[in-house]
Parts: structure tokens; sequence; C-alpha cells
């Protein structure tokens, strides 16, 4: 710290002048030592994590010239030799690509249009009624699917949906409908992924518009309400201009994250029968790579979901600056 | 009083009821029927959340050969224990319980010192670079190096199969330090860290014994967010864990629920069937053993999750 001294301020000037000389004075290595050795034990406090993210997000990123090269484990990353866009061409060729690229796309294009709605409406209808003991229940308890496991809510869909004992198939069994192999049936998947994420996340997602229905002035209702205006009307021309922008925001992030969708999920409920439907490009980096050991193209693969994220997460910001006024990060 | 004239007054009292009646009504008739649409939509949403619990926690509690012939719909049928019995008795299940609970309770511990550790410094107007250092942050939220690339660091890193794979590198959550940084920004005014500076308290002694008791509520909502990922995640264990005695007990319940791996025992022919109904029966009880702990705090930190995901809504 001791070479990081800053100017000894000239003696015997008044205060007022003095802060604006220093004020002059401030230029940018300046201030930077003067907050060098007032907060340096702030400054080391964040020396740690910063080489965590140094060591787990910014040398995976450069790990991922691997894309461009034919990994050796002997020779390691950087000594491996480049092959240029090979690995790239290699999965654009290969007939699987369009498919997982149809079904991350579809999955998750079908799972915002069913929860993105069906949010909202729960939280418009807790909305409308008076707190007590039901809407207190009720939010609680469509709350709670939302901190349990992955891997339970896939049990209990596997559990509920199997052909043997499952409670659905002995419904339908109930109504003379012969049993249906819900997972073994690729039709199937997209349904079971989509309605089982919106059984387990929608509570969640309408905490978000509930607190955006608190913001509403109760002014505007009241006027409404003086106008003649029924509850429904209320909740078109009041409730929901109200929530707009959240909802705007919060579709725009959905729709930039299209191609991020999780692999957790989808790889559990995944099982040989239903793969034409359920092998989203998450689950294929991990078989490549993991399984199969092919280090570079797996790479490659997820390389390319990243930059179709970054340039979606992009594209929707701009989207975003334009009806909003505002981007998603300032 | 005269009859005609009480007659009169009834008449009228009833015209003026009926008239009111008839407005209220004329008012509220569409309402009335949108609330009832609004409770019935609202129940649905309550039974279609409710009754796959209630469904399993029903199986959960009955006898093998009932939950095996499907006779259990919402109530225990043939109450027993018997699948609980075998949860408990399953030395998978008991070390994956024990082993998640080390890595909720370490994990958290790491990841919430971590937090505060960046984000605190962030937070502090007077300390130049903190822009910088942000973006560095956000910018890992835009682009990631993906599955492959850090594993490979993992690798190197030595932390294979190790219990740290599953602490270290998913020790820091982008969100929860805008989380923390929003908070300590708003709480902490900058005014109160220049008066401490005056008096002489230094930057670290002033995070201590002022930031952090003023931060509890926050601290307690990040630590929740980083706790329930933990006991939830399995996806790091599947990648980074070969050695089944340091699995996570969500990674032994994919074995046991998903992939049909139960080793109860020895087989032997004759119960085979018997055996059969028991390791049916042991997912349902073993997903409420599972779940229980989350389920049982979260009605108590859901009201501070709904802050954090507000905090962290507000941009900055």
């Amino acid at each position: 710290m001791a070479v990081l001294t800053t100017i000894p301020p000239p003696v015997g000037e008044a205060p007022a002048q003095q802060r604006r000389r220093r004020r002059r004075e401030r230029t940018t290595i300046t201030r930077l030592r003067r907050s060098l050795r007032r907060h340096w034990t702030l400054y080391l406090l964040m020396v740690v994590p910063l080489i965590w993210f140094v060591v787990f997000k910014y040398i995976p990123m450069s790990n991922a010239v691997l894309a461009f090269k034919n990994y050796n484990v002997v020779k390691g990353i950087w000594g491996s030799p480049w092959v240029g866009w090979q690995n790239f061409e290699l999965f654009f060729q290969n007939p699987v690509f369009w498919n997982l690229v149809k079904n991350t796309f579809l999955l998750s294009v079908y799972t915002v249009a069913a929860s993105f709605p069906i949010a909202i409406i729960l939280a418009l209808a807790l909305n409308e009624i008076r707190m007590g003991l039901f809407k207190k229940t009720v939010q609680l308890v469509t709350y709670a699917p939302y901190f349990i496991s992955t891997v339970v809510v896939v049990s209990m869909t596997i559990l509920m949906l199997s052909p043997r004992l499952g409670i659905v198939n002995e419904g339908l069994g109930f109504f003379g409908v012969p049993a249906i192999d819900f997972l073994g049936n690729p039709d199937y998947f997209r349904h079971i992924y989509v309605w089982s994420d919106v059984w387990q996340t929608t509570g969640y997602s309408a905490v978000i518009y509930l607190a955006a229905l608190a913001g509403v002035d109760p002014a505007l209702h009241e006027s409404a309400k003086i106008d003649g205006a029924t509850r429904l009307q209320r909740i078109r021309h009041v409730d929901l201009p109200g929530i707009m922008p959240t909802a705007v925001i919060i579709l725009v992030l959905a729709v930039g994250n299209i191609m991020a969708i999780g692999f957790e999920k989808a790889f559990l409920l995944q099982n040989p029968l239903n793969l034409s439907e359920s092998e989203i490009i998450a689950t294929y980096v991990y078989k490549t790579g993991l399984l199969n050991a092919d280090f570079s193209l797996a790479t490659a693969v997820g390389l390319f979901n990243s930059v179709i994220n970054l340039v979606l997460l992009l594209g929707v910001n701009m989207v975003a600056k334009r009806i909003t006024g505002n981007g998603l990060w300032s | 009083m005269s009859a005609g004239s009480q007659t009169g007054a009834r008449l009228s009292q009833r015209t003026e009821r009926r008239a009111a009646r008839a407005r209220r009504i004329r008012e509220s008739r569409t309402d009335r029927m949108f609330m009832f649409c609004v409770y019935l939509l609202l129940a649905v949403f309550l039974a279609v959340v409710l009754l796959p619990l209630i469904y399993i926690v029903a199986s959960s509690f009955s006898s093998p050969e009932a939950v095996s012939s499907g006779r259990v719909l919402f109530w225990p049928v043939e109450f027993s224990l018997r699948g609980y019995d075998a949860v408990f008795e399953n030395p998978q299940v008991l070390r994956g319980y024990a082993n998640s609970l080390f890595y909720t309770v370490v994990g958290t511990l790491v990841s919430v010192v971590m937090t505060i550790a960046i984000a605190y410094p962030m937070s502090r107007r007077t300390l130049v670079g903190r822009n910088l250092v942000m973006s560095v942050i956000l910018f890992t939220m835009l682009f990631t190096g993906g599955l492959i690339p850090t594993y490979l660091v993992v690798q190197q890193v030595g932390l294979l199969d190790t219990r740290w794979a599953l602490i270290v590198p998913q020790a820091i959550g982008v969100w929860q330090v805008i989380i923390a940084r929003t908070y300590f920004r708003t709480v902490i005014p900058d005014e109160l860290a220049e008066a401490a500076q005056l008096d002489g308290c230094g930057d670290l002694r002033f995070l201590w014994s002022v930031v952090i008791p003023l931060a509890k509520p926050m601290i307690a909502v990040v630590a929740l967010m980083y706790a329930i990922m933990q006991w939830n995640s399995y996806f790091d264990a599947l990648i980074y864990l070969k050695n089944p005695d340091l699995f996570p007990l969500q990674l032994v319940l994919r074995n046991i629920l998903i992939l049909n791996t139960y080793s109860g025992g020895a087989i032997d022919a004759s119960v085979v069937l018997q055996r059969q109904q028991l390791a049916d029966l042991l997912k349902y009880s073993l997903i409420v053993v599972a779940s229980v702990p989350v389920l049982l705090i979260y009605p108590f930190v859901a009201r501070y999750f709904t802050k954090g995901i507000m905090i962290g809504a507000v941009k900055g």
C-alpha cells in the first residue's frame, strides 16, 4: 500500500477550495489510489470471490476454445491441435441437429406459453378476494411445489402416470380407457414436461404479479367503481395495464432464455422410448461429452447454444428498451 | 293508526326495499357471478396443486398391497408404516440424507460468506472500480463456458469426486449477489459508513458489527435460497461424483425412484412379489421423507423469499 501514496493536499487552503481542488485532481488514477488506500480491506475482501469468478466462470469461457480443437487428454486444452470449424460442421451435418434444435425450441416455447398466462390468472384471481384464511391457504399451497426438488417432482409425475399402478391410469381405467404408457410415448412428453412445470412454478411466478398488483393505484379502482365498472372490467382496464410493464419484462426475459432450457428435468423424464421428443441440446451435450467422452464436439454444441442464447438475450434487451424505454440491465 | 295508512306504509316500505334490492342486484349480479367464478377458479388451483401431494402422502402411509393394487386415493388404505421402515433401514438413503445435510450446511455457509464478501464492497459508493467488478460478474449471467469446459476446470483443480465438488463450483449465485448489493445499498446509508470511519471504525469492523446485524433479514433470505438450491440439486453430483458414499440425497432418490435400482438386500424368489410391492411403497415414503424438511420450513420463509424476489427485481 505504501507505493500508492496520494498527492498531499496543499496546506493553508480554505476547506471549500481544497475540496474543489481535490475534485479537479481526481482523475481516475488518483481516485483509484485514494480508494485503494481508504478501502484496502474491502478490496482484499473481494479477492477470493473474484478469483472464484475467474476460475469457475472465466476460465471455462476460455476453455471453450476446445470447440475449435481436437481434444487430446495428454496434450491438454491448449496443446491440442486446432481443427477450425470441423466440430461445428460435424454437428450441423448430424441428422439429429435439427431435431435437437426443434425439441429445445418447442419445449421452451410451450413452457412459456403455458405458464406465463396461468401465473397472471392466478395472481389476478388472488388479488380479487379479500385477505383471509382461504386466500392465505391458496397462496401457501400453490407456492409449495416450487420448493420441491426436480427429482421429486419427476418421480411423482412418473409414479402417477405409471401404466401399472399410477393413479391417472386407474382413473382412466374406471372410465374404461385402456392404460396408457404416458412416458413411453414421445407424443406425450412435451405435455408432461410443461404441465408438471406449470404445477410446480405457477404459485411462485404469481407472487411477482401479486406484488405488481399491490402497486396499482387504488384511486383508479375507486373511480372505475364510481363509473360503474364491473370487476371484470376493472381487471381489464385497471389491473392488466397496471401489471403490463412487469409482464412484458418477464415475457421478454423468458423469450431471451428460450434456448437455455434446463437440463435437469428433461434428463430425468427421458427414457429410450421418448427420446425422439425429449432429447434437447443440454442433454445431448451431457451425453456426448461426459458419457461418450467426446469433449470437443460437446463443447462445440454447448458453445453453439451459448452463442444463440447471448444473441437472443441481447436482441430481446433491445426490444425491451424499445417497449419500456429501459433495458433489462442498465 | 288506521289500517289503510298502515298498509300504505308497509307497501311503500316493501317497494322501497324491493327497489333497493333490485338496485343492488343490478349493480352486482355480474360481479357476484364473477366472484363465484373467481372462488371456483382458486379452488381448482388449490385442488390441482394439493391433490397430487395428498395422494403421495396417503400412499406412503398405506400397506404395500394396497399401493400395488392401486386402491389408495386421498386417504391411507390399511394404514402402515412399512414404507417408512424400509426408508430408514436403507443405508443408501441414510447416507444420502447425512451427505445432503453436510452439503447444505457447509455449502450455504461458504456461499453466504462469499456473497457478502463480494456484494458489500460493491455497495459502497466511494469504492472505485465497483462498476467494473459488477460488469465482470454480470457478464457471467450472459455467457457461460458450458458444461464440458467447466467440468475440465473442476477436474484440473482436483475437485472431481470430492465433497468440495458440490460446494465450490456453485458457491456464488449472481442473482444473490445482486440481491445482497441492492439491500446493502438501500439499507445502509453512506453517511453511516462515513460517520463510522470518522470515529475510527475500519471497513471490516463496520461490516462485521454494523452492516451484518442490519442486514440479517436479507442474509436469511439469501442463505435460505442457497440452502434450498443445495438441498434440491442433483446435477452437479451426477457429473462430478463417482463414489456412491458421497452422493447427496437427491442423487440417491434419482437412482431409486427413477432408475429403479432398489437394493434392499438379497432377492429371494419366494418373496419377489412382496419385495416388489415394498419397493413401490418405498418410493412414496421416500418422496415424503425427502421433501418434508423443505416443506416444513418454507411457510416460515415464504414471506422472506417473496421479499428476496422483490429486492432482486429492483434494478441497480
